[in-house]
């Protein structure tokens, strides 16, 4: 197994500490709120408000579980659009109380099925992009494991991106990679180190801008290892995006995205 | 697309699967080839091409076909108004993906273009308008850096300008050669949207055979108004990969024009001989 797919085989582990245990590691009186107030509530997606350090928070992200039970109940952390519209509505929330957003991001990707396309999966994943682009208040991404696709990328159009050092982002799993780009799925070790999926790989590609390091033991072993940098991380970098005008913040964020492209003229 | 973690969608060891995915191939190919008669998708009638007219319907059960941006913009935008922005855009390698120039080299001889979208201003029945017009027959329509920064640079025009945009979409979705980077153009262009929109500005998307994946996941579904082509196939996740995850047969009709409709996703289904006129409606209506 080569680097990039011991990576992949972490960030998947069913032992993985979860979004639940991230917001209660890292916040103090987190309220879970529910449903997106149009359909469902979507499991998948777990958010409320909480404070960090005195700050009130809104904190959004994608659920897994660690038993078959747990993961049932949250669809394996594949969110259908009312996990993306709860999402949404609590980011909004948070907009028009002042309270900055952090979400974390775990996911293998939106949810294919008949009834996410019934109820409009691509549709509420272009709207999460679209609005938080615009959220008027400050968003901060976490990539803790997974991140698949626009189903993860719904939750991340934020002002800075995060991710732990065995967190993944990419266009489609490897596997997918290799089936569809090669017809040959014994190559998926190759597909994954071409990919660039690793947090290091994202980082030189001005995708993620920050690498919190796990523990040896392995982050299920010792969740504060990683959580104590996250904490620090937002200690410093909360201030300063909530002391940015509005505009000065939007504009920054637009100039992030706005970036991302190689081509020839 | 929503692979992720998922080992098993479909088996690809042996000659079976790679002549079904030839199969595949062919049954999916969109375009008329040369030649005198053309074999209809849809009805599998055999059409003397010369029946065919510039709206690339079946003459015999009115499918519509998959069209290249000239053969849209001949049919859409006032004679001669249309004014190309960026043509000499192409792709790099960002991914370093093994033989992606070659890759595109065949693509652009298909299709006769840099890229898998086309970009400009024109008249549509004397308003003006920022027309972005997507093709399917280069890549499928994927949509890597030179897809979202056209389009990027298309909605900012309009932005800047204070026009109304129409984007016509076809694609399977973002490109997979180019990696991470793709899947940021989803991004990028709904931030872009996201100021036309803040500006009041108007945004009509025409959803065409097919739209899927990061397209509709982006701008594909957020247009002020959406209009689509009959029948066209529009929908986020690939139908192979449902299948593989639900085991289940899907519905008849499922993700096409007609399924969005009722399913409150588009606003209108046009026929495609009625889309310069509504277009030019719809413009007449929030010009001031």
């Amino acid at each position: 197994m080569n680097d990039t797919m011991r990576k992949v085989a972490i960030a998947r582990k069913i032992a993985r500490p979860n979004t639940k245990e991230f917001i209660e590691d890292i916040f103090e009186d987190f309220l879970e709120f529910h449903g997106d107030r149009l359909y469902a509530d979507d499991g998948a997606v777990i958010g409320g408000i909480a404070s960090f350090e005195g700050i009130p928070v809104t904190v959004v992200g994608i659920q897994k579980g660690h038993d078959l039970e747990e993961n049932v109940k949250c669809n394996f952390g594949q969110p259908g659009p009312e996990g993306y519209r709860k999402a949404l509505r609590l980011m909004k929330q948070a907009e028009k109380f002042k309270r900055p957003v952090i979400t974390f991001i775990n996911t293998a990707g939106a949810y294919p099925g008949i009834g996410a396309e019934e109820r409009g999966q691509g549709e509420a994943i272009a709207r999460n992009l679209k609005d938080m682009s615009n959220l008027k208040t400050p968003v901060i991404s976490i990539f803790t494991g997974e991140g698949g696709s626009g189903g993860a990328l719904a939750l991340a159009v934020a002002d800075t991106v995060w991710m732990l050092e065995n967190g993944l982002f990419s266009v489609l799993s490897p596997e997918g990679f290799a089936s569809i780009l090669w017809r040959d799925s014994s190559r998926v070790e190759e597909a994954a180190t071409l990919m660039k999926m690793t947090a290091k790989d994202l980082m030189k590609d001005r995708i993620v801008d920050r690498i919190f390091y796990e523990p040896k033991e392995g982050i299920e072993n010792n969740l504060k290892f990683t959580t104590d940098q996250i904490k620090t991380a937002l200690r410093e970098t909360l201030p300063e995006l909530r002391g940015l005008s509005i505009e000065g913040l939007l504009g920054r964020r637009y100039k992030r995205f706005r970036q991302y492209g190689e081509f020839m003229e | 697309m929503n692979l992720f973690g998922k080992k098993n969608y479909f088996s690809l060891d042996g000659n079976e699967d790679k002549r079904k995915n030839d199969r595949r191939k062919k049954r999916n190919e969109p375009s008329i080839p040369d030649g005198m008669w053309i074999k209809c998708n849809t009805c599998k009638s055999i059409i003397y091409k010369k029946e065919v007219t510039e709206y690339k319907l079946c003459p015999e059960c009115d499918a519509h076909f998959r069209m290249s941006p000239e053969e849209r913009i001949a049919i859409t935008c006032d004679e001669g108004s249309f004014t190309e922005l960026d043509s000499g855009m192409k792709p790099k390698n960002p991914m370093r993906y093994p033989g992606y120039d070659e890759v595109i080299e065949n693509a652009q001889k298909k299709a006769g273009i840099p890229e898998a979208v086309v970009t400009g201003h024109a008249k549509i029945d004397c308003y003006e308008v920022v027309l972005a017009i997507m093709d399917s027959h280069f890549m499928m329509g994927s949509m890597g850096s030179v897809v979202g920064e056209k389009v990027t640079r298309a909605v900012e025009y309009a932005t800047e300008y204070r026009l109304p945009i129409v984007i016509f979409t076809t694609s399977g979705g973002a490109r997979m050669q180019e990696g991470i980077i793709s899947l940021m153009q989803m991004a990028k262009v709904s931030s872009a949207l996201a100021r036309h929109d803040e500006a009041g500005l108007l945004y009509v998307t025409v959803l065409t055979d097919p739209t899927t994946g990061g397209v509709t996941a982006s701008f594909g579904m957020l247009g002020d108004i959406i209009l689509a082509e009959p029948k066209a196939l529009i929908g986020f996740a690939g139908q192979r990969v449902i299948q593989a995850t639900i085991h289940q047969k899907l519905p008849e009709g499922f993700q096409r024009a007609e399924f969005q409709l009722e399913h409150g996703f588009a606003d209108r289904i046009v026929h495609r001989k009625k889309i310069r006129e509504e277009l030019a409606t719809i413009l007449k209506l929030h010009s001031s």
